[in-house]
């Protein structure tokens, strides 16, 4: 039953795909070819803090990480939340034989195939740009589709209990922009102050971030992925089970 | 024309003003915070280290008048010309279409001003503007939030759906990017740099950095007859067009 749920998703996208284009591909290849290409041209060559590679090939598979966050939330929190609304694509689902968790099954199923979608796209160019050091790079790609999940499935538990899209905005500005600003994707997360560094630890995106990184440019240890793996693997699921629960609450109400 | 103005007013005080502030500068400071520090120190590294950082200071100013405009002529007057009809019933008050854009505008440039004020204070106080010439900077802000509201108008006039919102984000996106917010206009290849150079953002970046770090020359003034034209030709199509969808 959940694949009924999903095709529906999947015929949805077949109407609307130009304008998610926008957002979820031309938005961090805009980035990429502006900041990497062009400002990573004075960045200066002594890029120690960086750990030694062009400034290109440091920033490429953070913003591959960001842009995952970014489209997993997009896929995620404002569909959601305008799906659960009086007359909205779930309540009427509901009213089928659908059940909650297939509903939550078949969007998750259709978020993880766009948000591979776009990371693909995303991946295709930057190594077309010589910004890879690593043939690990392709497995970049998983590593950005978890993170992505990693944020979708609590973002779906959460949008599930709002009567209105207004608080997704305001969530994205207060806490998306910083996260995507300052987790390392940018700026190499040593050059913070001391203080500020195990902030930059403990949130999501920098695992994600670092995931990436370490694939792409090849210094991916055993321990550091696994470790990086287990907490976004660990957020996923916590949000799937929110996810379950608030789907049952909120739509067989 | 001032009536549209206190409407907006007295619209805001139900929600918070100050956190319109808040709203205008949060974006622009964490960008100022990350690019304009964080990979500024790899720019120049050591002492040198703010040198960066003023350069981005006042694109980033430009950028967020430029934002808090076009986001306010096209988002919200958009929705209320094409869901909410409110100027439907205003126009069959003694007030005429011509007040209805003059007031939209006004108010537009009011919120952008306000937000560009605030923040040039906050980069101000963070020691990265570097010359007297600054204090020119608040009506070259306004300015520059005039040609972008009354271009935002116009453009709000030819939008029917929407994914036209969209389309208006793949230009201004592609513009903060590349409108020498963060490198110069040297890095571009050479038959590039014009194309760069005719972008209205690039135009409203060259005179708010002319004007911080005092490097004036005849670009500032051309700047300046570059903006008041875009917003002239932006008003006087959004008067026009506006004019016929209200079936005056």
């Amino acid at each position: 039953m959940a694949i009924r749920a999903f095709r529906y998703w999947l015929l949805r996208y077949r109407r609307t795909w130009r304008g998610t284009v926008v957002i979820s591909v031309a938005n961090p290849l805009l980035f990429l070819v502006a900041i990497g290409s062009g400002l990573g041209q004075i960045v200066a060559p002594d890029t120690r803090a960086l750990g030694g590679v062009s400034y290109l090939a440091f920033f490429a598979p953070g913003i591959l990480a960001a842009a995952a966050m970014q489209n997993g939330l997009v896929e995620s929190a404002f569909p959601v939340s305008w799906g659960r609304r009086p007359g909205g694509s779930y309540p009427v689902a509901v009213a089928t034989p659908l059940e909650p968790s297939d509903l939550l099954h078949g969007h998750a199923l259709f978020m993880a195939v766009r948000v591979t979608m776009s990371a693909a796209a995303f991946l295709a160019v930057m190594v077309a740009l010589g910004a890879a050091r690593s043939a690990m790079v392709l497995l970049a790609l998983p590593a950005a589709a978890l993170t992505a999940m990693a944020f979708a499935l609590p973002a779906a538990a959460w949008a599930v209990t709002l009567s209105d899209v207004e608080p997704v905005g305001r969530v994205y500005k207060w806490v998306v922009m910083p996260l995507y600003l300052f987790s390392g994707t940018f700026f190499a997360v040593a050059q913070l102050p001391e203080a500020l560094r195990p902030v930059v630890y403990v949130t999501p995106l920098w695992h994600g971030v670092d995931l990436c990184r370490s694939l792409s440019l090849g210094t991916a240890t055993w321990a550091g992925s696994l470790g990086h793996v287990a907490y976004l693997t660990a957020m996923g699921a916590a949000g799937y089970l929110l996810a379950r629960r608030n789907y049952r609450r909120h739509l067989h109400a | 024309m001032h009536l549209i103005v206190v409407r907006h007013l007295w619209v805001l005080r139900r929600g918070r003003p100050w956190g319109l502030l808040v709203d205008g500068i949060f974006e622009p400071f964490l960008y100022l915070l990350s690019i304009g520090i964080g990979v500024g120190q790899l720019v120049v590294a050591g002492p040198e280290t703010s040198r960066y950082a003023a350069f981005v200071a006042p694109a980033l100013l430009a950028t967020a008048a430029m934002n808090s405009a076009v986001n306010e002529t096209t988002g919200s007057f958009w929705f209320r010309v094409r869901f909410e009809k409110v100027y439907d019933a205003i126009v069959t008050t003694p007030m005429r279409v011509g007040d209805i854009a003059a007031g939209e505008i006004a108010a537009s440039v009011l919120r952008s001003g306000l937000s560009s004020t605030c923040f040039l204070a906050v980069i101000t106080a963070l020691g990265m503007v570097r010359s007297w010439w600054a204090l020119l900077a608040v009506p070259a802000a306004v300015l520059v939030a005039f040609a972008f509201s009354a271009a935002g108008l116009a453009v709000a006039t030819l939008m029917r759906d929407f994914h036209h919102h969209q389309y208006l984000q793949l230009c201004m996106l592609p513009m903060f990017l590349f409108a020498t917010t963060f490198f110069p206009l040297s890095l571009y290849p050479r038959p590039l740099q014009p194309v760069v150079a005719a972008l209205p953002l690039y135009q409203s970046i060259e005179l708010i950095r002319g004007l911080t770090t005092g490097a004036l020359g005849a670009g500032t003034l051309a700047a300046v007859a570059y903006l008041a034209a875009m917003g002239g030709a932006g008003w006087w199509v959004a008067h026009r067009r506006l004019g016929r969808m209200l079936l005056t």
